[in-house]
């Protein structure tokens, strides 16, 4: 990291230059540090998944008792008790594509030697937010049809000077704030989580190198801090995949939502 | 390496006057390019979990929804059947039971028929070897009387003879003596009365 190199006199604590990491090329095109994390838990993802599927028993054996445990929490706990029963089927392989794939690449934020949270980059949460804001628009719009979805947007039984600010407000809420702040939400937490991390590490680095007498000593609590976050960042990896997906799930389960 | 890759940048950055930019962007601008490959992972993930990951886990636990469900069932069944096959038991067992006490009965009362058959024939047997004896004794004596009548007639008669000193042998008439005389022998003893021989003793 370039600060730590440069710190020699004087700490720089860390920012977000720290997470733009280019590794081949530059520019809007370069192939990044969390680009090669993103498609390695991908392929890490399509390749166990794969293996673990192909021969499943009614008994499972322990790698897919341990799947069967994180499906079971997407596909029951999520998917079927807030989309509904009748409705929630189509949606699990898209829930369970997020919630793996988000968690895994949080969890890289923490597991050496990659340590770096690829959500952390904006631009995958946004990947994955445009995908559940894709899949519901057109589910509302292919359930009610495109008349039907905008006039669904306001609560019926308003005054009729209301209806014009509510529509203009809750198409700005569906079309632009639910995706922004899904997207916002993971990256944010993924980001600052990982700056926390950063300034843990590189003060007591720093302390520890350059720190005069006792103040050396600092750099424990510091490194102690550090392991502490670490552990709680693996539960803020897990909690952030969860509430991706839970608030995905409410926004399709709106669509089936009768009355708004 | 960091440093070499960050002077690498400032000198692009210097040249084009972009390379910069992203190092000092804000972080809620994404990159275009990790953009796409969020995109292209997320899409082939999803594929492939649409595709292969879901239905093969729905399957399977469809699969095991029948099993448990058919498990019960069976369960349920052999139950039953376990069930069905106690009261058989025990009916047979009744009826067993039925059966040995019916068959003691009957051999205790074939038993006490043998009983009286064996002491009927025996107590017939007996009758009949004491009846037996009675004949032969009586025809013993029979005998003995036919046999002693007729030496005591000729005896008589031989006696009378030499008493009277005549002989009778031919006599027409001393049959009709004997006999009449053994008549009253007869007579006599069955009365037990004065043997009083007409003067022929």
């Amino acid at each position: 990291m370039t600060t730590v190199v440069s710190a020699a006199e004087e700490f720089v604590p860390p920012s977000a230059p720290d997470f733009w990491q280019p590794l081949v090329g530059e520019g809007a095109f370069a192939i990044t540090r969390s680009m090669i994390v993103m498609v390695l838990v991908t392929i890490g993802l399509a390749v166990v998944m794969m293996l673990v599927t192909r021969r499943l028993a009614v008994v499972p054996g322990r790698g897919q008792f341990r799947l069967e445990g994180v499906y079971g929490l997407v596909r029951n706990s999520i998917g079927r008790d807030i989309i509904g029963t009748d409705h929630f089927r189509p949606y699990v392989p898209l829930l369970f594509t997020l919630f793996t794939l988000i968690l895994l690449n949080n969890l890289m934020g923490i597991i050496p030697p990659v340590q770096f949270p690829t959500m952390s980059r904006i631009g995958f949460p946004l990947a994955l937010a445009l995908g559940v804001y894709v899949v519901y628009l057109v589910a509302g719009v292919r359930r009610r049809g495109l008349g039907g979805f905008l006039k669904n947007l306001v609560p019926s039984g308003l005054p009729f000077w209301v209806v014009p600010v509510v529509f203009v407000l809750e198409l700005v809420t569906f079309l632009v704030t639910r995706p922004v702040t899904l997207t916002l939400r993971l990256f944010g937490n993924m980001f600052a989580g990982h700056i926390l991390l950063l300034l843990f590490a590189l003060g007591g680095e720093y302390l520890l190198l350059n720190g005069e007498g006792l103040l050396k000593l600092v750099s424990i609590p510091a490194f102690l801090m550090f392991i502490l976050f670490s552990a709680f960042e693996i539960l803020i990896a897990f909690l952030q995949a969860y509430v991706f997906i839970l608030l995905a799930s409410v926004y399709i389960a709106e669509v089936y939502a009768d009355d708004h | 390496m960091g440093a070499i890759d960050n002077a690498a940048d400032v000198l692009a950055a210097a040249e084009t006057g972009e390379g910069g930019f992203w190092e000092d962007a804000y972080p809620v601008i994404p990159h275009p390019g990790e953009l796409i490959v969020g995109i292209i992972s997320f899409a082939i993930l999803y594929f492939l979990y649409k595709k292969y990951v879901v239905p093969r886990l729905e399957a399977m636990l469809a699969e095991r929804q029948r099993t448990i469900e058919g498990g019960i069932e069976r369960a349920e069944a052999m139950q039953a059947e376990a069930k069905a096959s106690l009261e058989q038991y025990r009916a047979q067992l009744a009826e067993a039971r039925n059966e040995a006490a019916q068959i003691r009965d009957q051999a205790r009362a074939e038993g006490q028929q043998i009983l009286e058959e064996m002491r009927a024939q025996a107590q017939e047997e007996s009758a009949r070897i004491v009846a037996r004896g009675g004949e032969q004794i009586a025809a013993a004596r029979q005998q003995v009387i036919n046999e002693l009548r007729g030496q005591i007639g000729a005896l008589a008669v031989d006696l009378a003879g030499r008493v009277v000193g005549e002989s009778l042998a031919d006599d027409a008439r001393r049959n009709g003596t004997v006999d009449r005389f053994l008549d009253q022998l007869d007579g006599m003893s069955g009365s037990s009365a004065v043997p009083v021989p007409e003067g022929t003793r």
